[in-house]
């Protein structure tokens, strides 16, 4: 018995967050206003994605909690300690064995089946912010599918780049209708957002919860003669080899030396542990960090 | 009050209710998908399923409509001892409550703003049997086809129309729950 209420929120406010995630869920891509609550631990650390998680958590689930793909950072093990504390929830850092996984800003490298959930910390969800700072505009603006703004955007990354430079938080329409936000992960993870696992989104700060249905259509934002390309270091990673996943660029030294590594920790280790060596990793033992 | 408005609500509520939620939000999710529900024991005519949902996602902020047969004392009672849902008729209800034919007709019920598509009625339709065939759904939530047994086909063709504005709906029979938001194409 712990001091907690199951999964921290009271019962009320789960209510509230739930009716928001059914809505979410029969809207794609809308973002539905929610009256998100003061939680322990600061804005910008999660607070809408832990939002998310207390209200959808059963006791059975197995959690996992990634920041940038990594499950040993300090606001992923923050929050996987809060909710083994509150909820009673068993952890885990394997992606196949997590039934609900919450990240900051990565979608694991594994593709998640229709038995997992996925919940993303979102700091702004609205994708026109940046373009029109009002709110009461921004609303009128998708409620008249008027997304010019969002092209002409798109349109002077190329007459300045060359290519669209947008490299994260990358534009998507939702079923042919509602430009969204996919929070700051990197566009390479923009096609895997049609998958088999519920998406939801919650952002604290901004008060607002979305959600994308399994295999609902996001199509990433292009031109015809500028299409949309997922992008990722080129290269292999150091530790295990692996040319497909997504690489985090290291400094190793103050000499210019680096380091390519997998974002995804566990995919890595995974690789690792079943004897994929990078050019600068060393045999996997079981136990080494 | 009669006392058994007191009864047959969730003997764990925060459990009870997240599991309850899991199973109502894969049956939104997944358009077709049949659930179980359980943790409640409501007064007829209500079923499990449709006092689960109650229980699960009604409370004083979300006004609540009766429709037909539902609307009894006993349903009432119930009702307002385990949620405090306020009572409304169909142009305020958040939540709306009976048979496809006493629910009837659907221009009685919000469907959202254009600003604000999501401030619309959720249906819960009692339907006398569940099962996955007759009409082919197609839409978010769903990889190719499923399919629902569905009281009729035009009205959520209609609905789905309107999308982003619209009504969502779960139907419920027994212990069972499935869904059909919005966005659900349906072929007859």
């Amino acid at each position: 018995m712990n001091e907690y209420n199951f999964a921290y929120l009271d019962e009320q406010t789960k209510r509230m967050i739930r009716r928001a995630i059914l809505k979410g869920l029969a809207i794609p891509g809308y973002q539905v206003p929610f009256a998100s609550r003061e939680m322990p631990m600061p804005y910008g650390w999660g607070t809408g994605g832990v939002q998310v998680s207390a209200a959808t958590l059963v006791p059975e689930d197995r959690m996992k909690v990634i920041d940038q793909g990594a499950d040993d950072t300090t606001n992923a093990v923050s929050i996987r300690k809060f909710f083994e504390r509150t909820a009673g929830v068993e952890t885990t850092e394997e992606t196949g064995r997590a039934t609900l996984i919450q990240t900051r800003h990565r979608i694991p490298q594994a593709a998640l089946t229709e038995d997992q959930i996925l919940v993303y910390q979102v700091p702004i969800p609205e994708p026109l912010r940046f373009l029109e700072p009002r709110e009461t505009e921004t609303r009128k603006m998708h409620a008249l599918e008027e997304y010019g703004l969002m092209h002409v955007k798109l349109y002077e990354d190329i007459s300045q780049h060359g290519a669209i430079a947008t490299a994260y938080a990358y534009p998507v329409k939702v079923e042919g209708r509602y430009v969204m936000d996919p929070s700051p992960i990197p566009k390479f993870d923009n096609p895997k957002m049609e998958m088999a696992a519920i998406q939801l989104f919650g952002a604290g700060r901004e008060q607002r919860i979305y959600a994308l249905p399994p295999w609902c259509e996001v199509v990433s934002l292009d031109f015809e003669d500028h299409p949309f390309e997922p992008s990722k270091a080129e290269h292999d990673c150091d530790l295990c080899g692996a040319g497909e996943s997504y690489l985090d660029e290291v400094i190793v030294d103050d000499a210019g030396g680096r380091m390519f590594v997998c974002s995804d920790t566990d995919y890595c280790r995974g690789r690792r542990a079943a004897g994929h060596v990078g050019a600068q990793g060393v045999p996997f033992e079981e136990g080494a960090a | 009050m009669h006392t058994e408005a007191l009864t047959g609500g969730f003997g764990d509520a925060p459990v009870d209710a997240a599991r309850a939620f899991r199973g109502a939000m894969n049956a939104m999710a997944r358009p077709g998908r049949i659930e179980d529900l359980a943790g409640a024991e409501p007064p007829a005519p209500l079923s499990v399923a449709a006092g689960v949902l109650v229980l699960t996602l009604c409370d004083a902020e979300t006004p609540v409509y009766l429709a037909g047969d539902h609307d009894a004392p006993a349903v009432r009672e119930w009702i307002t001892f385990h949620t405090g849902a306020p009572f409304a008729g169909p142009e305020a209800a958040m939540f709306a409550l009976g048979s496809w034919e006493a629910l009837g007709p659907l221009e009685a019920y919000p469907v959202g703003t254009p600003e604000y598509p999501d401030r619309s009625t959720t249906l819960i339709v009692e339907v006398p049997e569940l099962v996955a065939d007759g009409a082919v759904l197609r839409g978010p939530g769903i990889k190719e086809t499923a399919r629902l047994r569905l009281p009729e086909v035009a009205a959520f063709q209609q609905n789905a129309k309107a999308f982003p504005l619209g009504l969502d709906f779960f139907f419920t029979c027994g212990r069972q729950v499935a869904a059909l938001p919005r966005t659900t194409k349906v072929e007859g």
